[in-house]
This record gives C-alpha cells, structure tokens and sequence, in this order.
C-alpha cells in the first residue's frame, strides 16, 4: 500500500474510536440537536449515539455486545431501534444523532428484531443457568427474561459442542456459551493491548480463539481477567478455588489464614446490592472469621514492605548510578506489584526484566512471611499453614503458581481468590457482609498505614512510595510539602501521568538505611522523575516511548498496573465494571487512606518489628532478599507447544 | 491481451466504440465541480447492485476535507452469476482506468486502487501491463496530460476469496490487511473509508460507464435505458438457455424480452441479482429490469421447468451460509435457519409454526442485519415461498 497517511493499528479503525464521524460539516461539532425518543423530545450535542440519548430520554434500550469501556462493534444487534426515514433498523449503539431525527425504539418490527436475536443466540447457548457461574449476573439471562422468552424457537443444543479450556491458572473459557459478542477481543487488543483472542472461521462457524487455538495457559495472556469482567455471558470466567479453600478451612488439621489487599474491600460491597464504592473492611474481617479463617491479615502490611524493599532498591539503583558512575544500572525502575504486567513485560519487552524491581509483590512477600516469621512466632508447622489471599485479580492465582515462589520452603501462597470467590463463600455460609459487626485484623500484621490502601489504585504505589522516599530523604514531615501529604500530580485516571518533584533539601540517613548510603548529599535539589501508566495498552505507549529514547526513557521509577484503573479495576472484581463504578471504588480508597493516622510505609509499627526481629539486616538485606525478593523469566512472543 | 473464454452476445458492446481517451480528455477540459455535475445529470447509479447515484457519492467525497482520499475500483465480482467485469476488466480495461482517474480528478484523490478477487488472480499481470502503459504514456503518475499538479496513480490489490468483501466497508477492511467484515455505517466511505481517508468504491462497470458518459456525452448517455435508470448494462446471462454469455440491454428490457434474447422462452423462474436477487416467476416476466422494478447487477440465472425450485432455494442459502461473515447475529445465525427449513421443506416435512417462525426471522433479518449480504440473502428464499406456494406445499412428506 502506498501513501498510508495514517498509521496502520492492530485493531480495525472501525473500532478504535467511539466519536461517530459523520458527513455533516465538523462546525457542528458541539451543537445540541433535538431528538424524539418513543414522543419524548431531548436536547443531545451533535453526533451523541442514539442509545445516550435515549438515556438522557429515561429510555432504555437492551445492549450486548455494547460496553462503557470498549470501542463499538454493533454487531449483536440486540439495540436496534427504528429511525424515520431510514429503510433498516439501526444498532442504537453506532447510530450518531445529528439533524432532528424520530426514534421508536419499541415499535413491532424493533421488538420482533430483539427477541429473534435472543432466539438465535438461544440456538447456539448450551448450558443450564443453575450450573452457571453467572447464574443471576448474566446479560443474556435478563434479556430472555425481560423479552419474554419462553420457548427455543429456533432449538437450543441439548451436547455441548467445544470442549472447555481449564489450562490456564486464571482464566477459564466455556465457548459453548459465548455469544460471539466479541468485547474479550476488543479489551485484550483495544484496551491492553495483548491481542490474545480472536474472531477465527466464518458464518456460524465463528469461534473465538487464540492464536493457533492453542490452550490460553499455553500463550501470551497475561491473566488480567479483564476480558472475564466484561464477557456478558458465562463463557469467560476465572478459576474458581473455592471448593479447596473450603476444604483446608474444613480441616482441622490446617491453619488457615487469609490475607485481603484493599482493592477487593471498596468493592465486596457490591456483591451485596450495595453502592460501588462503599468499604466493608471491618464487616468483612468479621465475616472471615465466622466462616472459619484462623488468621485474618491486612495485605497494606506486606504493601508497606514492599514501599520498603522497592524504595530501597530505587535508592541503591540511583546511588550506583549517579554516585557511583555505574552505566550498567537499569533505570527507570518499575514496579513489580502487578502480575498481569509482570507477564506481558516477560513476553512482550523481556529486554527490560532488569529494569524490574526485584521486590515480589505484596501478596507474594506476605506468603513467605507467614510460613516463616509468622510460623516461628506462633509455633505452627508451615506445613500444616494454608495461605489464603483476597485480590481483586486474576493474575494473582498465576502468580502464587509461578515455580519460584516457594521461597519460605513451601508454595509461599495456596491460593489466590478473587472478591467474586469470597463473596461466594460468605453467601453460601449465610454471611451477609454489611449487616456485619465490625473487627479488627490479627496480629502482628494488623496495622497498616494509609499508604498501603491506596495500592488499590492507579498512582497509589508510586503516592506511597514518594511519601515515604520524601520523608526518609529530607527528614521532613511529609504533611509539611503537601496538604494531608496527598500527592495530586500522581493521581486520577489518566492513562499515562508523568511527575516531576525536586528534592528540596536533605536531611541526614535514618538508621534503617545506615548501612547503604553515606549521606544523601547526592540528592539535594534533585528532581525525582516519575511516571504511572495503567491498563497495558498505556503500559505499551510508555515501553515503546522508552525504546525510542523518549521522555518515559529519563524517568527514574515508573508504576504500571496492568488494569485500567489499577486493581480496583482488576479481573476479579465484581462484575460488571465501568468508568464510573471504578472511580466510585477509588473514592472509597482515598477515603480509607484519609481515615488512618500513620501515613508513611516505614512509620508502620509492625513492619518495624518485623525487621527489628526477622529481617535483621534490614530492607535489601540478605534475608530480605531470600525471602521478599525474586527474578523473572524471557518468554517472549514465541510459546513452544510443550511449555 | 488476455484470452476470455466468455461469449458476449447479441449487439457489439458499446465500450468497443469508444474511442480511447476521448472521455478523460474531455472531462480534463473542465472544472473539477463540472465533471461531478457531468456525472450527476447522466444519472449515472452504481453498477454493482445496489444502485446507488454515482454523481452523489463523488459529491460526497469531493466536500470532505483531507489531505488524502482514495477511489478504489470494486473488481470483487463474487455474486453468483456475475462475470461482466470480468470481461471488461480484461477486454476494457482501460476504460476502467480512465474512470477511475477521471474520479480521482473529481474528488480529490491522488491513488486509485483495484480491489482483484482472489479468483481474478490471473487478470492481475494484464491489469498491471495496461497499468504501466498508461503510466508510459503520461496517463497517469504526475500532471497527467499536461495538466499540472494533477497527479494520480493505480495500483491492484488482491483480495482472499471472501465473498462479503465485495460489501465496500469489507472491502476496505481487506485492504487494510484485516479480516474483511462490514463496519459500521455511519460514517460512510465517502467521509472515513481507506485508512480513516475518504474514500470512494464504485464497481468496474460503473467506471467504465464514466468513461463513455464523457466520451459521447450525458444526453447519449440517458438515450438509452428508462427515465429512472439512465444508460445501458452488461449482464451475466447463465442457466437453462440456449445461449448463455454477457450481453448488453438497454435498462427496462422485460424479463420475457430477455429470455427471447438468450433462448430461455420455456423457463419457469428466473433468479435475478444473483444468490442476494431474487427469483422471478414465470407469472412475472412482464417485469421490467430497471433501479424503479427489479433493480440488479447483472447477475440473470435462467430456471429450466425441469428444476426443483426448492433446490435453487438450497443451493443459494448453503452459499450464505459459508458466506457469512459471522459478525452480526441475525446473518450469523438466521442463514442456518433458513436452511434447515428449506431443507425440512424437501423433505416435505416442516412443520407450519416453524415456517411461520422462519419467514418472520427473514423479515428481521433484511432490517436488522448489518451489512447488505444478511440484508438481501432471506430474499431468494422468501420470493420462493411467495412465488412457488403450490410446488412446495403440495409435496408430499418423503416416505
């Protein structure tokens, strides 16, 4: 092809953005248009979809393979309304208002047009909804109720036709459900970027697949689950470990202790029809307990940890390099907290593995702790200890399985569940979170600062990070350089955040770091350089821009997540998920942080103690390093069959 | 030149009187906003089958602002029953090209690209030769006949085999490398097609149509044909006749005309469109083929009182069913459908409500499916059923 005047993107242009081009001169851009919706008259800007302006009319109209957060694709047609003057139907998701326009959206031929889309769909949906894992929460499931379904019109597969795939640690897929709605393509290859599944074969022979149709544990996902949070139907789920963790709580022979991070709190709520964004923390650790847990740990403890060894290690890292003139220190560094982006750097940039932080993440440095400092203190046999961890992802049940993490002399972690998981556990034991006394977590891990909650959300690693490198550097209160020490640059949505904060001045090296640095001289009115991107997609925009030698490539510390939103967004959070349920949850992160006193990782009692009594030779220390530290692997792109 | 093994019929085409680069010359002599005018008052509609004002669609183009736009030639000849561009392409080929750069002129486009079904792969060094002489002769690459800073190109490019890419946005998401499934529509080609650029699709007999409507002129043009359907067209005449091949008819020829024509009296039905057309019975040949009766693009398949009328219904909807890009569910889903139905019809064993179901879900499927192929592929089945009710309730159920 010659003359390509715009760049050719993996994805069809058709799906990259959601702004309806149209012939209309662009001045109208921005003008408000009037539309009558079922007789109701509305007033939408020029080029608004049909189905957001119905809903500004208080109409509503039925979507499937719709989503707030991906790209449109109007192909299920479940949304088509009927517009005058046009001679088809129109999928109300693309169609763009722009003249005055008359919409019925439930004329005969609009209600017809639906519940044959409903039967068809039905024709080829195998499965009962009781054995469902979406029994109650499926799209489809609602449509056929509200659309009256009460016979298959057109059959419905008594065999299942494809066999399920269970390869993989996080992600199941059922394509026997699958509506071919086709938004897990579009959120592995719009919104991340990773491009593992796609539409395969023609006609009613479409399939999704991955590449080759090899099995999904045997390619490059990286287990985000986003893909799962956003499949309508019960054809993409994550692995559920329920039934194991039942039994080791079961068992009277197994200790079993679980460990929440703070993503899953601000949104276990919603699991029990409360508002997104409404913390159950303390409900929730009474609930643990009552359902059998031995031990009920805050993961914030181990996340100050890991604020510590990170910190620490960016610290030596800048100290080599600008003291020491070694040209061979990998910088920027980046975080390591999030599995899911861990993985797609091995596959997709494994150049830059020493660029990673060495630190495990939070959950992964807890698992060690507990089958050792923790056994050692309570005199258990870490045998018998089932490590149990609460995460808003996937990724973590992966991540817990990954060979090298069996550091304390055992698997550091057994299981990873997700917000779903547990919220399915307190149902079946008749726990109703929210009406729930509170209580406190266990110790010795049990107080965490502020800076380990906002983890939860994109910016919180690198906010906690500052906050603790700032105060250990210049000696000074945080709260003194900025209000309640919140961080603003560092925080929201966007996709990218790029911060620049000088160091004013410098105090002299707290004890706990004695042994590495002489003095921080080297650092007074330096200008610390920071990035923070979320979802991988962004995460690729920063590699590439770092390869190219751009600004991302000056930056000293960089935080990726590798979902949109950070793990407040993650893949084993309460579905469904969009832009709006995802900030209400971050409130209620910021909201937790507010409410503790002590807001700085090295100010934590607990982790003072640990060092003090476990990790004797302090943060990057020799036992810190066995126990709290790890390596990663080169996958690359290319997956040998037997892998 | 390539061999064509295709018999063209009747009256000599018209293309072969068409003194070359009389057209392009004759629309490089006027404005820009001329020439699209030209195109609109000869009433010139898309070749292809849907029939869509060609004047407009370049009008459409030509308004958009952009640094680039594209005007590619639909030469993805895929419907059942259609071989005329094949025969142009390899016999007119430069009419075609002369089309393109006078659209290109039009519009504002500076490259012109010939979207090659797969099966056509052997037409594409011929395509390529004639492209290169036109090249050499100054008729393309940069200020074409003297006219500076008029510069168009031609390239080809093959598609894979898939008949929905004959559908514009297919086509273009072909191009692009991607698989060829329809987009959205709006926005349109015209505004957002090739690469995000505005893009014009016209088929190759549209093209050359341009070509021989600037060479005699607009009044020559519309001598021919209906008030509504302007000019003259090629059609694919195969089936139970004596003569089958392309021929050239003036639009509003009579169905019964037509069968004159090509030695077909004694036919029962005839499948007009192709396998998206639909069947005509033999109550009906005083029908007109024409945009304002039966609209077509050219495909005409002639049905012998031999024939199980049922098995021309399967045959067409076995074709949808492989055909099917599998995006949208109401083509996705609903072809198979059809089929199951046509088939429990042969055997003479479909049950009532179950046919009632499907005729309904064939309405549902020509309103709510995305692109024109689910649009159009219940019609050929749904006409039967109309057209041939006594044939196919009375069978008998098979023992």
């Amino acid at each position: 092809m010659s003359n390509p005047t715009t760049p050719i993107h993996r994805a069809p242009l058709s799906q990259q953005h959601r702004r309806v081009i149209t012939t209309t001169s662009p001045d109208a851009i921005g003008a408000q248009v009037s539309v009558t919706i079922d007789g109701v008259e509305t007033k939408v800007p020029f080029g608004t979809t049909i189905l957001a302006a119905a809903k500004t009319a208080g109409v509503k109209i039925p979507t499937l393979c719709d989503h707030p957060d991906l790209d449109v694709a109007g192909v299920c047609r479940m949304c088509v309304v009927e517009v005058e003057g046009q001679r088809t139907l129109q999928p109300a998701c693309t169609f763009p208002v722009v003249n005055q326009m008359k919409i019925n959206t439930h004329s005969r031929k609009v209600r017809m047009a639906r519940k044959h889309v409903l039967e068809l769909l039905l024709s080829e949906h195998y499965g009962e909804c009781y054995s469902c894992v979406r029994n109650g929460n499926c799209e489809l499931q609602a449509l056929a109720e509200e659309y009256g379904i009460t016979e298959f019109a057109f059959g419905h597969p008594e065999e299942p036709l494809f066999e399920q795939d269970y390869s993989s640690y996080s992600v199941m897929r059922d394509m026997n459900k699958c509506i071919r709605c086709r938004r897990c393509i579009r959120t592995c290859i719009d919104v991340q970027e990773v491009g593992v599944l796609e539409a395969v074969g023609r006609s009613n022979k479409v399939t999704i697949e991955t590449f080759e149709d090899m099995p999904l544990g045997s390619v490059v996902c990286i287990n985000c689950g986003q893909c799962v949070n956003r499949c309508p139907v019960g054809a993409l789920y994550a692995r559920d470990e329920t039934d194991e963790v039942w039994a080791a709580i079961d068992d009277p022979d197994k200790h079993v202790v679980i460990q929440t991070a703070p993503a899953p709190r601000s949104a276990m709520g919603e699991l029990f029809d409360l508002e997104p964004g409404t913390p159950v923390t303390f409900e929730m650790n009474t609930a643990l307990r009552r359902a059998g847990f031995d031990g009920v740990f805050d993961t914030n403890f181990s996340a100050d940890l890991t604020i510590i060894e990170e910190g620490t290690e960016l610290i030596l890292r800048l100290y080599k390099a600008l003291v020491q003139g070694d040209k061979d220190v990998a910088l920027p560094q980046f975080t390591s907290c999030s599995p899911g982006w861990v993985k797609y750097l091995e596959h997709f940039y494994p150049e830059f593995i020493p660029n990673v932080s060495s630190a495990k993440s939070p959950q992964q440095m807890f698992g060690a702790l507990i089958k050792t400092y923790y056994a050692d203190k309570l005199e258990l046999d870490p045998a018998k200890i089932v490590s149990v961890a609460l995460m808003p992802c996937s990724a973590k049940k992966y991540e817990c399985n990954r060979p090298e993490m069996v550091d304390s002399g055992y698997q550091d972690v057994d299981y990873g569940l997700t917000t779903r998981e547990l919220g399915k556990m307190f149902k079946e034991a008749g726990l109703h979170v929210p009406s729930l006394p509170k209580s406190d977590f266990d110790d010795p891990f049990g107080t965490a600062t502020g800076s380990g909650v906002i983890f939860g959300a994109t910016g919180g690693v690198m906010e906690s990070a500052l906050r603790t490198v700032i105060e250990l550097v210049t000696g000074e209160k945080v709260e003194s350089i900025y209000d309640h020490g919140d961080i603003i640059p560092v925080r929201g949505f966007e996709g990218v955040k790029y911060a620049e904060l000088t160091i004013p001045k410098v105090g002299p090296v707290p004890e706990i770091l004695a042994h590495l640095v002489p003095d921080w001289e080297w650092l007074n009115g330096a200008t610390l350089k920071v990035a923070i991107a979320h979802g991988t997609a962004n995460a690729k925009k920063v590699m590439e821009d770092i390869k190219a030698g751009g600004k991302f490539s000056q930056c000293h510390f960089i935080e990726i997540m590798a979902c949109p939103g950070g793990c407040l967004g993650g893949g084993g959070q309460p579905i469904p998920t969009s832009p709006e349920i995802r900030a209400a949850r971050a409130r209620a992160i910021y909201a937790e942080d507010h409410a503790y006193d002590v807001r700085k990782s090295y100010e934590n009692p607990a982790v003072a103690r640990t060092y003090a009594e476990f990790l004797t030779d302090g943060p990057c220390g020799h036992i810190s390093h066995k126990l709290l530290h790890t390596s990663y692997t080169s996958r690359g792109k290319h997956i040998p069959q037997d892998d | 030149m390539t061999a064509t093994t295709i018999e063209t019929q009747g009256n000599a085409l018209t293309y072969a009187t068409i003194e070359p680069e009389a057209g392009l010359k004759a629309a490089l002599a006027i404005p820009r906003a001329d020439v699209i005018d030209t195109v609109r008052d000869s009433g010139l509609k898309g070749r292809g089958g849907a029939g869509f004002p060609t004047g407009l669609k370049w009008d459409f183009c030509a308004a958009e602002k952009a640094d680039q736009k594209y005007i590619i030639c639909n030469a993805d000849e895929g419907e059942p029953g259609t071989f005329k561009d094949r025969v142009i392409l390899t016999r007119f080929a430069d009419l075609v090209f002369e089309g393109m750069t006078i659209g290109g002129r039009a519009i504002g486009a500076t490259l012109g690209i010939v979207y090659l079904r797969a099966e056509y792969s052997y037409l594409r060094p011929h395509l390529n030769d004639v492209i290169k002489q036109r090249r050499e002769k100054g008729l393309l690459g940069h200020d074409i006949m003297g006219i500076e800073g008029f510069d168009f190109d031609i390239i080809t490019a093959m598609g894979a085999g898939a008949y929905v890419c004959g559908e514009e946005t297919a086509l273009i998401e072909s191009l692009e490398g991607f698989r060829g499934e329809p987009r959205n529509r709006p926005p349109f080609p015209v505004v957002a097609g090739l690469l995000n650029n505005p893009t014009v699709v016209n088929n190759v007999e549209t093209l050359a149509s341009v070509a021989c409507i600037f060479a005699k002129g607009t009044e020559w043009f519309k001598g021919f044909g209906t008030d509504r359907s302007s000019g003259y067209k090629l059609f694919s005449i195969s089936g139970d006749c004596e003569k089958p091949g392309v021929y050239e008819f003036p639009w509003g020829i009579t169905v019964a005309e037509l069968l004159k024509e090509v030695g077909g009296e004694d036919a029962k039905a005839v499948q007009i469109g192709g396998a998206s057309g639909v069947c005509v019975p033999a109550k009906d040949f005083s029908r007109a083929l024409a945009f304002e009766d039966i609209p077509t693009g050219g495909s005409v398949m002639v049905i012998g009182p031999q024939r199980d009328i049922l098995d021309v219904a399967e045959n067409f909807l076995e074709f949808f069913v492989e055909e099917s890009c599998g995006q949208c569910t109401p083509c996705r889903l609903g072809n198979p459908q059809m089929l199951k139905a046509v088939q429990l019809l042969k055997q003479g064993e479909c049950p009532p409500e179950f046919l009632a179901n499907v005729k309904a879900l064939g309405e549902t499927m020509k309103v709510a499916s995305k692109c024109g192929l689910g649009q159009t592929s219940p019609s050929a089945f749904l006409s039967i059923l109309e057209g041939f009710e006594d044939e196919i309730s009375n069978r008998a159920p098979s023992a």
